[in-house]
C-alpha cells in the first residue's frame, strides 16, 4: 500500500506546489532539483543497481542537450523536438560507447566513461561548423517567461523516470542487474548475458539523462561544451547526488538532488566563497563516503540509531 | 619528403620524446599506487598541481630554481600522500558499502578539495615561472655547421627530461635493490603472499601512496619551467596519467615509462599534423585503442616475448 501511496502523495504535493505562488527564484530551484533528481535516478539504475559506476554521464547529458541545440541552430526547428529526438540520438551514442566501455570492469569502466565524456566535449569544441564550437548555442526566443510550465514538464519527466525505474528494478531485468553488481562472474555462469544486460542498463540510463539534457537546452536557453559536458559540474555532481542520497534506493536521488542544489545555492550566496563550492562538495563527498557509505536513505537505520543513542 | 618536411617531422619527434619522458614520471607514480593499492588515484593530477604551486611560490618568493624545488616538493608531497592514505583512504577500505568504487570516488573528492582550495588561495590566474633560460635552446647548426636541416632542443625541456630520467633511475634502484622496494613489489604482485612472507603490507601501502605522490610532485616541478599553472590543471594530468598506465599495462613500471613515451610522441604528432585542439582527442583515441586491442598494455607484449624464449 505504502509503495503506491507515498509516491502518489509526493507527486501530488509537487503538482500542487506552484499553486501556492512561489517566487520565480524558488521555482528555478525546484526545476533544478527535479532535473537533477531525474539524472540521479538514471545514474542510479546503471551505477546503483547494475554496479557500473559511470564517471561520464555528462556525455549523455551533453548529447541530449546538443541534439536539441543543433535542431534549433542548424535546422531552425523548435528545440522542444530535441526531447523526443534525443531519445534516438542518445541511444545510438550510448550503444556505441557501451560497446567499448562495457568490456571493462570496475575502475576501468569508471575511467573509460570519464574519458568518453571528455572526448565528446573536446570533439564538440572542435566541430565549430556543426556545433558552433566554444561559442555555444543560444536559443533566441524562450518559450515561456514563467517557470511554471517548465516545472510541470520536468515533473512529468521525473515522474515517468521514477515509474520506469521502479518497474525495471522489480522486473526480471532488475534482478539481473543486481546479480551483475554483486558478482559478474557468478551472474555469467548462471546464464545471464551480462554484456547484454549491462548495455540495456546503460542505454536506458543514458536516454533518461539525455532527455534531461534536451530539457536543459530548452530551459536555460544557452549551452556550450564546457557547461553540458562538464566533468565536475555534471558527471561528478551526478555521482554525488546518488552517493549523498543513497545508492540503489528509490528516494536517494530526490534527497541527494535537494541537498546538493540547495547547498550549491547556499554556498554561492556566501560572499568571497562563491567559486569554492567544489571544495565543500569534495569535503561532503569524503565525509559521506567515510561515515555514510550507503547515503542518507541507505544508511537511515544507522542515522536513527545514532540519534536514539544521543538522546538516551 | 622535402628537407623542410623532414625538419618538421624530426622536430615533432624530439619534442614528443621530451614530453614523453615527463609523462613517464607522472605515469610511474600512478602505476605504483595502482599496483599496490589496486585503486585508481583520481587526485593524481591535483597532487601534481600542488607540487607545481610549491615550485612556483619557491621561485617567486625566494628565487629558488624550479629544478631545486624537486627536492622540496617531492618530500612535501610524499608526506601529503602518506597523510591522505592514512587518514582518508584507509578508513574507507574498512567500511562496507554497496559499491566497491567508493575509494575511487573518494580520490575524486580529494582532488576537488585540492583544486578548489588552490582556487581560493591563489585565484584562478594562469601563472608561470619566468626562468632566465626559459626560451634558450641548443641548435643543431651550432654543432654541425653544414647541417642541411635545422633542429633545436629547448634547454628547459632537455633539463626536465634529464631530471625525469635521473628520478626514474633512482626509483628503479630503490624498487630493485632495497629491501623496502622489494617489499613494495611483493605487495603489488601478491598481497596475501607478501603478508605471509612477513611484509608489513599496511606500511607498504602508506609508503607507496607517499612515493607515488612524491613522484608526481617532482614531475610538477619539472613541468613548471615549460608549462603554465592554474588550479584546474590537475584533471587533465590525472587523465594523462591514467592513459599512460593503461597504455603501459597496469602496475608495470617499464610499461609506464614506455606508455609515457608513446603518448608523448603521439600527442606531439597529432598536434603537428592534425591540429593543436585535437591533441587531447588523440590521447583518448590511443587510450580506447589500447583498451580494445591491447588490454594488457605494452607490458603484455614484453612479457609474451620473455615467455616465448
Amino acid at each position: 500500500m505504502n509503495r503506491v501511496a507515498i509516491p502518489l502523495a509526493v507527486f501530488g504535493a509537487l503538482l500542487a506546489l506552484p499553486l501556492i505562488g512561489l517566487s520565480s527564484y524558488t521555482m528555478h530551484i525546484l526545476v533544478l532539483v527535479l532535473m537533477w533528481t531525474t539524472i540521479g535516478m538514471a545514474w542510479n539504475l546503471l551505477g546503483g543497481y547494475c554496479g557500473q559506476v559511470s564517471f561520464g554521464h555528462a556525455a549523455y547529458f551533453g548529447v541530449g542537450a546538443y541534439t536539441a541545440g543543433i535542431l534549433y541552430f542548424k535546422l531552425q526547428i523548435s528545440a522542444w523536438w530535441g526531447i523526443p529526438l534525443s531519445v534516438a540520438v542518445v541511444s545510438v551514442f550510448a550503444f556505441l560507447l557501451g560497446y567499448i566501455v562495457l568490456k571493462l570492469r570496475g575502475p576501468f569502466f569508471a575511467l573509460a566513461t570519464l574519458a568518453s565524456g571528455e572526448v565528446l566535449r573536446i570533439t564538440t569544441e572542435n566541430m565549430g561548423e556543426f556545433t558552433n564550437g566554444t561559442l555555444g548555442i543560444l536559443i533566441q526566443q524562450r518559450t515561456w517567461i514563467e517557470k511554471t510550465w517548465y516545472y510541470y514538464i520536468i515533473l512529468a519527466i521525473a515522474a515517468l523516470t521514477f515509474v520506469v525505474i521502479r518497474k525495471l528494478v522489480a522486473s526480471k531485468w532488475g534482478y539481473y542487474f543486481v546479480a551483475i553488481r554483486e558478482d559478474q562472474d557468478a551472474a555469467e555462469s548462471l546464464g545471464i548475458d551480462t554484456t547484454r544486460y549491462k548495455t540495456i542498463a546503460l542505454v536506458i540510463s543514458a536516454i533518461l539523462t539525455g532527455i534531461c539534457g534536451a530539457f536543459y537546452t530548452n530551459y536555460m536557453g544557452y549551452i556550450d561544451p564546457h557547461i553540458v559536458f562538464a566533468l565536475h559540474d555534471i558527471s561528478i555532481i551526478t555521482i554525488m547526488i546518488v552517493m549523498v542520497g543513497g545508492v540503489a534506493t528509490e528516494w536517494g536521488a530526490l534527497i541527494g538532488a535537494g541537498i546538493m542544489v540547495l547547498l550549491a545555492e547556499w554556498i554561492r550566496a556566501i560572499p568571497g566563497l562563491g567559486a569554492s563550492h567544489q571544495a565543500f562538495f569534495g569535503i561532503l563527498l569524503i565525509a559521506i563516503i567515510i561515515f555514510l557509505p550507503n547515503g542518507i536513505v541507505g544508511d537511515l537505520p544507522k542515522i536513527t540509531r545514532l540519534f536514539r543513542r544521543a538522546r538516551a | 619528403m622535402g628537407s623542410a618536411q623532414l625538419e618538421v617531422l624530426l622536430q615533432t619527434l624530439i619534442s614528443g620524446l621530451l614530453l614523453g619522458g615527463l609523462y613517464a614520471l607522472i605515469g610511474l607514480g600512478m602505476t605504483l599506487i595502482m599496483g599496490v593499492m589496486k585503486i585508481i588515484n583520481l587526485a593524481h593530477g591535483e597532487l601534481m598541481m600542488v607540487g607545481m604551486y610549491i615550485a612556483f611560490w619557491m621561485f617567486t618568493l625566494f628565487g629558488v630554481d624550479p629544478y631545486l624545488s624537486v627536492f622540496i616538493a617531492g618530500p612535501v608531497l610524499f608526506f601529503l600522500g602518506i597523510a591522505i592514505q592514512k587518514f582518508l583512504v584507509n578508513p574507507v577500505l574498512k567500511v562496507d558499502s554497496i559499491l566497491p568504487e567508493n575509494q575511487v570516488i573518494l580520490t575524486v573528492g580529494i582532488g576537488m578539495v585540492l583544486s578548489s582550495a588552490a582556487t581560493i588561495a591563489f585565484k584562478s590566474d594562469y601563472r608561470s615561472t619566468p626562468v632566465s633560460y626559459g626560451t634558450s635552446a641548443f641548435y643543431l647548426s651550432d654543432i654541425w655547421k653544414g647541417s642541411p636541416i635545422e633542429l633545436s632542443l629547448s634547454i628547459p625541456w632537455s633539463v626536465s627530461f634529464v631530471f625525469a630520467l635521473a628520478i626514474t633511475g633512482a626509483l628503479w634502484f630503490f624498487l630493485q635493490k632495497t629491501d623496502m622496494g622489494k617489499s613494495i613489489r611483493a605487495t603489488s604482485q601478491d598481497l596475501d603472499a607478501a603478508l605471509l612472507m612477513g611484509v608489513n603490507v599496511q606500511r607498504m601501502r602508506v609508503v607507496t601512496f607517499g612515493l607515488g605522490s612524491g613522484l608526481v610532485g617532482a614531475a610538477g616541478c619539472l613541468f613548471i619551467p615549460i608549462y603554465y599553472l592554474y588550479p584546474a590543471l590537475g584533471g587533465q594530468f590525472t587523465l594523462i596519467a591514467f592513459v599512460i598506465t593503461i597504455l603501459g599495462g597496469l602496475g608495470s613500471n617499464v610499461g609506464a615509462i614506455l606508455g609515457g613515451l608513446i603518448l608523448g610522441l603521439f600527442e606531439s604528432l597529432t598536434a603537428t599534423y592534425v591540429g593543436m585542439g585535437w591533441a587531447p582527442v588523440g590521447r583518448f583515441l590511443i587510450f580506447i585503442a589500447a583498451l580494445l586491442f591491447l588490454p594488457g598494455g605494452v607490458a603484455s607484449l614484453l612479457r609474451r616475448r620473455t615467455f616465448g624464449k
